[in-house]
C-alpha cells in the first residue's frame, strides 16, 4: 500500500498551466462516482497557480506555485467522528460526495483554502489526487502528467527509492507553522532577495568583481558583483533588517539597511572616489 | 459503455483523447510505451540528457474538450438574414446582422449558386480565398490540402500571405546570409548539444521559447532550458517585456525601447571595434563588406559614432549597461536568438525590421557564427534527430503530392493578405514581393499589380477560419472592407464563431480533426521550414483517428468541398474516385513510413515514434560554414548543398554579407533597406512626431494560452488563467500589462478596464499592473478571438473583445518591404469610465 505525497519544485516551473488546465479536463462536468462529484465548468481551482512577482523593475522575478490539497497527516477539514471528510489508507484526503453534502462549513476549515463550494451540488470540493485513476492503475494524477518540467514530483512517500522521497529531504511545507503534517511539500518557493547595481561614478562603468556584503543578525553573506555590476542575494525571510556594505579598493564604502518587507531592487549603487 | 481511447494530434502536440458513450472525458498528452523506439541521450562529460517519454504540450492542447463542445461550435449552416442573393444583399449590414439556419442543401446550394455566377460573369478570378493558421491540425483535412485542392483546381484569386511571423528575418535577414529557404531563419541541427557541450552565455533578444514553442512544439523544449540553466549557462533577457521564458531561466534583463534594436546592436559592434574583442579572422574569411560597415559604426562615413552613449540615448537604457552587455558577449561563447526560430522575435514585426535583424547576424558573424556555441538559436529546435525517414510536413505540398493530377491554379492575379482590404476599397493595388519567398531571393522583388490586366477585380471572399481581425494590422479596414458592396458575396468556413464568421453571408460549419481522421507528424510543417518537428524532442508520425462524431451538423472540411466541387462540375477531378481514407493510405505510401510499419498497425496504434539514428553523430549547424568546409547538416533545402559551393553559404558571395549583393543587383539607393543597414528611426516610434500625442509604445507579441485566435475565449477555463484574461462587472477582458508609474499617473489601478487608444480605434482591456514591463511600453497579446465592438457593425466602435490589432499601423515594413509592423505602434491610455 502505497503513501501518496507530491513535491512541487517551483524552481523548474515555468507556469504553462498545463496542470490547472489537465486538473480541469479531468474534472469538469465529470463526476467521479464515490470520488467527486462534477467540478463546475468554471470557479473552482482544485490546482491553484499561485503567481507571485518580486522586486522591482527592471530587477524583477516572477514564480508559478502550483497548490493543490496538501492530503495532509493531520487534515483541518476532518471533524472525528464526523465522516463527511476521511483520510484514505494511502494518505489520499476524500471528501465523501455523499455524506458532506449541505457541509459548506467545510469550506473554511482549511486554512490554505482549497476547499470550494459547489452550490448547484451542494458539495465542498477540492483535489482528489485523481484518486479514482491511481485506484484503476494510473501512476500518477493528470496535473503531474501533464507537466513539461518534472516540477511535480508524486509518489510513494513509504519507498526511499522513489524520486517523491529522495525529492522530500529537501523540500518545505508551504505553512509549517499551520502543524498539518502536510504531504505536499515544496523546493524553491520565493523568500525575499536583495539586489543591486554597483556603478564606478568616476568611469560610469559597471562595477566588476566588487565585494558586497549583507550583515544580518544570524549571519554574513557576502557576494562579488558580475560583469553588470549586479549582485543579489536571495532567500532572505521575512520583515528582516540587514545592513548592505558595498566596498571596492580605491573607493569609499557605501552603507545602506534595509528591511525585507519584500524583494528589494536598491536601484544603481554609485562608488565615488 | 466502456472508455476508448483516441491518439490524435493538435497544432501544439500528440495528444490521446478518452472517449465514453460518444463523448470525449480526457485530452491528454501523448504518452510513448516501452515498445516505442528508444529516446535519445546526449552525454556531456558524464552529464547524461534525456527527454521525457511523453509529449510536453501547449497549454491550448490540453483544452480540446472544451474547445470542441464549446458554446462557440457553429452547430449548424446559416444564413445572413439580411441577405438574399435574389434581391438585397445589404453588405453594409455585415459584422450586425443576425443570423438564420439553413439546412446543408440549402446552403451549399447558395454557396455554388453565387460562385457561379460570379465565375460566369466575371470570371474565376472574382472568388478570392484564404485560410487561417492554425485552426486544427492534419496533411489532409485542413488548410494546405483540402481547401487548397479545391481552389486551386477551380482557380481563383490567390491571397499571398506576408510571412507574418518573420517579417524582417524573411525580407531583411536573408540579404546577409541566405537562408530564404527557412524564410529568413537559420537552420538549427544538433544546437541543443552545441550549447550543452560548448555554449557559456545565451543571449535572448526578442525570444519567449516558453511561449511561442518553436511554433508548434509545445512545450517540448522547457526542460533544455533547464538543463542549460543548471549547467551554469547563464541567460540574458533584452525585451522590453520580463517575458515567461526569463520568469523561468532569466538571470539579467535588459529592457530596451521597442524599435531600437539596431542602435543597440551597432553600440555592441561599436565596443568590440575599440576593445578588439572580435573574430578577425572569421571576419576576414567568412565574411564580405565589413570595412564599410566598420567604417559606420565608427562614424567615419557618416560623423556619428554608434557609441554606447549614442545608443544609451536611443536605446533609453545605461550605456555602461551597453559597454558591459558587449564585453560579456565577447567574453563568452555566446549563442544568440532573435526569436524562437534563431530568429522571428517581436523585434522583426517593426518599422525597418529588416536592418535589424541583419544587424544581429552581424554581431554572430563578429564572434565567428557556427564555431562551437556561438550560434543564432532559438533554444526550441535541434535535438538529436534522425531526417532518414521521410514523412511530408502539412505545408508540403498536400494532394499534390499524391493526386494523380496535381491541383493547379489557373489564375494568375494574386493579392497580398496585408493590403486586401486596401485592394477590394480602392479597387487597385501594387506591390512588390511574393509572399513567402522561399524558392529564391529574386521573389522579393517580383512586382505585382491588381487587377491583372484583363482580369476582373474581385468580387466574393471566400474565408475559410477566421482570424484576421486580430492577428492583421489596422484590423478596422477588414471590416470596411466585408461591408463594402464591392464583395457580393461572404463564405465563412470554419467550426467556431470566430471574428470574421459575423462579417459573412452564409456560413458553413466544419468539424474539428477530432471528429474525422488524418494523417500528420507532430511539428512538421516542412516547406520552408524544414525539419521543423526538431521542435519536439522525438518525431512522432499520427494516424489522427476520429474520436467522436462531428458536433451539430458539421462536416469535415474535405467533404464540404466535395460537395461543392460535385455542384460545380469538379467532383471526380477533386476525388479522383478516391474515399477519404484511400487519400490517407496514399499520403502513408508516400512517405518512408511503410518501410517501418504496417499499415494497418499504424491505423490501430495512432503513432509511431521514429527510431534514433545508430552511431548517431551531430552536425552542428553551420559549423561547417565556420569550419569552410562543404554543407554537411540534413538541410537538403539549401541549394548549394551537395554542390562545389556547398561551402558558401547562399549569398552572391558565398559569405555573410555586411553589404547585401542581393540588394545592390536590384535596389541600391533604397535607402530604407540598404544594402548596407543602418539604424533609421521608426515611423512610429520615440522619435516620431506623433509621440507627443500617444506616449506609449504598444508591443503585442504571439499569446501564451492560444494559438493566435484560436483558443482564447471559447474556451472558459482559458479565461480563468489571471494571466490571460480577466473577469471584471461579468465581461471577460483581455489584459494589458502596464508599469506602475505608468499607471500611477493616469489613476489606473490593477483590474481596472482601461481603454488603449490612438487615431485607428480603442481598445477595452483590463489593467495589469506589472514592474515586468519597461515603463512607456504596453504590452497586450496579438489573437484576441472576441472582435466585439460596443457598436456592432461599426468599424470605428471601440472594441471590448482585446483585438489589439485594431490600434496597430497597416503602413508596410519599409518602401519596398510589404511586411507587417504591428509592434511601431503608438497609443494613450487611460481609465475607461463608461
Amino acid at each position: 500500500m502505497p503513501r501518496y505525497g507530491m513535491v512541487v519544485d517551483v524552481t523548474k516551473c515555468d507556469g504553462c498551466y498545463n496542470c490547472f488546465i489537465a486538473c480541469k479536463d479531468e474534472h469538469c462536468n465529470q463526476e467521479k462516482k464515490g470520488y467527486a462529484a462534477p467540478q463546475p465548468m468554471t470557479g473552482q481551482f482544485w490546482l491553484k497557480i499561485i503567481g507571485k512577482e518580486r522586486g522591482q523593475y527592471p530587477k524583477v522575478k516572477q514564480d508559478y506555485i502550483a497548490l493543490t490539497c496538501m492530503h495532509c497527516e493531520n487534515p483541518a477539514c476532518i471533524t472525528a467522528g464526523d465522516g463527511a471528510v476521511y483520510k484514505r489508507d494511502d494518505g489520499i484526503v476524500i471528501i465523501d460526495p455523499e455524506k458532506a453534502k449541505g457541509r459548506k462549513d467545510i469550506v473554511s476549515k482549511c486554512p490554505y483554502r482549497v476547499i470550494y463550494w459547489n452550490e448547484e451540488e451542494q458539495l465542498p470540493q477540492k483535489c482528489t489526487f485523481c484518486a479514482h485513476l491511481l485506484d484503476a492503475g494510473w501512476k500518477e494524477p493528470r496535473c503531474v502528467e501533464a507537466c513539461p518540467t518534472g516540477a511535480l514530483i508524486f509518489g510513494d512517500l513509504d519507498d526511499p527509492e522513489s524520486a517523491v522521497s529522495k525529492a522530500m529531504k529537501s523540500a518545505q511545507a508551504m505553512h509549517p507553522e499551520y502543524n498539518l503534517g502536510e504531504n505536499v511539500k515544496f523546493i524553491g518557493l520565493p523568500k525575499n532577495f536583495v539586489a543591486g547595481s554597483v556603478v564606478f561614478a568616476d568611469t560610469d562603468e559597471c562595477a566588476k568583481d566588487v565585494t558586497v556584503t549583507l550583515a544580518g543578525e544570524d549571519d554574513t553573506k557576502t557576494v562579488k558583483t558580475d560583469g553588470f555590476g549586479d549582485f543579489e542575494f536571495e532567500d532572505l525571510p521575512d520583515n528582516k533588517t540587514y545592513k548592505v556594505t558595498v566596498s571596492a579598493p580605491g573607493y569609499k564604502t557605501q552603507e545602506c539597511e534595509v528591511k525585507t518587507y519584500k524583494s528589494l531592487n536598491l536601484g544603481d549603487i554609485f562608488l565615488e572616489k | 459503455m466502456a472508455e476508448k481511447t483516441f491518439v490524435n494530434c493538435t497544432g501544439g502536440g500528440a495528444i490521446r483523447v478518452h472517449v465514453e458513450d460518444g463523448k470525449i472525458t480526457k485530452v491528454r498528452p501523448l504518452v510513448f510505451d516501452e515498445t516505442d523506439a528508444p529516446s535519445w541521450t546526449i552525454d556531456v562529460d558524464g552529464e547524461k540528457y534525456t527527454p521525457f517519454r511523453k509529449a510536453c504540450v501547449a497549454p491550448f492542447s490540453l483544452v480540446e474538450r472544451a474547445r470542441v463542445y464549446s458554446e462557440e461550435r457553429i452547430l449548424h449552416p446559416m444564413k445572413r438574414v439580411d441577405f438574399d442573393p435574389k434581391g438585397d444583399r445589404n453588405p453594409q449590414n455585415r459584422g450586425k446582422s443576425g443570423y438564420e439556419r439553413i439546412s446543408w442543401d440549402e446552403a451549399l446550394d447558395l454557396v455554388a449558386g453565387e460562385m457561379k455566377r460570379i465565375r460566369e460573369t466575371y470570371g474565376p478570378e472574382a472568388i478570392m480565398s484564404r485560410g487561417s493558421s492554425h485552426h486544427n491540425w492534419g496533411n489532409l483535412g485542413y488548410r494546405s490540402a483540402a481547401w487548397a485542392r479545391f481552389f486551386n483546381m477551380i482557380g481563383f484569386t490567390d491571397i499571398l500571405d506576408n510571412p507574418d511571423s518573420w517579417e524582417g528575418w524573411h525580407w531583411g535577414a536573408t540579404h546577409a546570409y541566405g537562408y530564404y529557404w527557412r524564410l529568413g531563419n537559420p537552420e538549427h541541427y544538433d544546437m541543443l548539444e552545441d550549447a550543452l557541450r560548448h555554449t557559456e552565455l545565451l543571449i535572448s533578444w526578442s525570444n519567449d521559447p516558453d511561449t511561442t514553442h518553436g511554433i508548434y512544439g509545445g512545450t517540448e523544449s522547457a526542460i533544455w532550458r533547464l538543463w542549460l540553466r543548471d549547467r551554469g549557462i547563464k541567460t540574458i533577457f533584452i525585451d522590453p517585456f520580463h517575458n515567461y521564458t526569463a520568469a523561468h531561466v532569466g538571470e539579467k534583463w535588459i529592457a530596451y525601447r521597442p524599435g531600437t534594436t539596431s542602435a543597440l546592436a551597432l553600440a555592441i559592434a561599436y565596443v568590440w571595434l575599440q576593445e578588439g574583442t572580435y573574430n578577425k579572422e572569421y571576419v576576414a574569411n567568412r565574411t564580405y563588406g565589413f570595412d564599410e560597415f566598420k567604417a559606420y559604426v565608427l562614424g567615419e562615413s557618416d560623423g556619428t559614432p554608434k557609441t554606447p552613449g549614442w545608443a544609451a540615448e536611443v536605446c533609453g537604457i545605461e550605456s555602461r549597461t551597453i559597454v558591459a552587455l558587449a564585453r560579456e558577449w565577447a567574453s563568452h561563447r555566446t549563442s544568440l536568438a532573435g526569436g524562437t526560430k534563431g530568429g522571428e522575435g517581436g523585434a522583426c514585426r517593426q518599422a525597418y525590421a529588416t536592418e535589424s535583424a541583419r544587424h544581429l547576424i552581424f554581431l554572430q558573424a563578429m564572434q565567428g557564427l557556427g564555431l562551437p556555441g556561438i550560434s543564432i538559436w532559438g533554444t526550441a529546435n535541434g535535438p538529436p534527430f534522425n531526417h532518414t525517414l521521410e514523412f511530408p510536413g502539412y505545408a508540403q505540398g498536400g494532394f499534390n503530392l499524391i493526386a494523380e493530377k496535381p491541383a493547379v491554379n489557373s489564375v494568375k492575379q494574386r493579392l497580398y493578405r496585408l493590403t486586401v482590404p486596401d485592394a477590394i476599397l480602392d479597387g487597385h493595388v501594387e506591390w512588390m514581393g511574393e509572399g513567402f519567398c522561399g524558392n529564391s531571393i529574386e521573389q522579393h522583388f517580383t512586382k505585382f499589380s491588381y487587377p491583372l490586366p484583363g482580369h476582373s477585380e474581385v468580387k466574393m471572399f471566400y474565408r475559410y477560419g477566421g482570424s484576421f481581425l486580430s492577428t492583421m494590422t489596422d484590423t478596422s479596414k477588414w471590416v470596411r472592407m466585408y461591408q463594402s458592396p464591392k464583395l457580393e458575396f461572404c463564405v465563412n468556413q470554419d467550426c467556431w464563431w470566430c471574428n470574421e464568421t459575423r462579417m459573412a453571408d452564409v456560413i458553413l460549419p466544419a468539424c474539428t480533426n477530432l471528429e474525422r481522421t488524418d494523417i500528420a507528424e507532430w511539428a512538421s510543417s516542412g516547406g520552408y521550414s524544414l525539419h521543423a518537428s526538431g521542435s519536439a524532442n522525438h518525431r512522432v508520425i499520427v494516424y489522427q483517428q476520429k474520436c467522436v462524431d462531428p458536433v451539430g451538423e458539421s462536416k469535415p472540411d474535405y467533404d464540404i468541398f466535395v460537395e461543392l466541387a460535385d455542384r460545380l462540375g469538379y467532383k471526380d477531378e477533386f476525388t479522383e474516385g478516391n474515399s477519404w481514407e484511400d487519400w490517407i493510405k496514399k499520403m502513408y505510401d508516400w512517405s518512408d513510413m511503410p518501410k517501418y510499419m504496417d499499415y494497418e498497425d499504424f491505423k490501430k496504434k495512432g503513432y509511431y515514434i521514429v527510431p534514433q539514428l545508430e552511431n548517431y553523430k551531430p552536425t552542428y549547424a553551420l559549423r561547417w560554414f565556420a569550419e569552410g568546409r562543404p554543407c554537411d547538416t540534413p538541410d537538403t533545402s539549401n541549394p548549394k548543398r551537395g554542390t562545389d559551393k556547398a561551402h558558401e553559404l547562399a549569398t552572391d558571395t558565398g559569405k555573410i554579407e555586411f553589404v547585401s549583393q542581393s540588394l545592390m543587383r536590384h535596389t541600391p539607393d533604397d535607402d530604407e533597406r540598404a544594402p548596407m543597414p543602418k539604424y533609421i528611426p521608426s515611423w512610429e516610434g520615440h522619435e516620431s512626431e506623433l509621440f507627443k500625442k500617444y506616449p506609449l509604445q504598444l508591443i503585442s507579441p504571439h499569446p501564451r494560452f492560444s494559438f493566435h485566435t484560436h483558443h482564447d475565449t471559447r474556451v472558459p477555463w482559458l479565461s480563468e488563467i489571471p494571466e490571460h484574461r480577466m473577469w471584471i462587472d461579468g465581461y471577460n477582458y483581455q489584459l494589458c500589462r502596464i508599469h506602475p508609474k505608468d499607471a500611477e499617473a493616469r489613476g489606473i489601478k490593477h483590474g481596472d478596464v482601461i481603454k488603449l487608444f490612438n487615431d485607428r480605434a480603442t481598445v477595452l482591456l483590463a489593467a495589469y499592473v506589472t514592474e515586468r514591463v519597461r515603463p512607456g511600453v504596453v504590452h497586450s497579446y496579438e489573437g484576441s478571438s472576441r472582435y466585439d465592438p460596443i457598436e456592432p457593425g461599426n468599424s470605428r466602435s471601440p472594441d471590448r473583445g482585446g483585438c489589439v490589432n485594431l490600434l496597430t499601423p497597416g503602413r508596410m515594413m519599409s518602401k519596398n518591404v510589404p511586411g507587417m509592423a504591428p509592434n511601431s505602434c503608438l497609443v494613450e491610455m487611460a481609465k475607461w469610465e463608461g
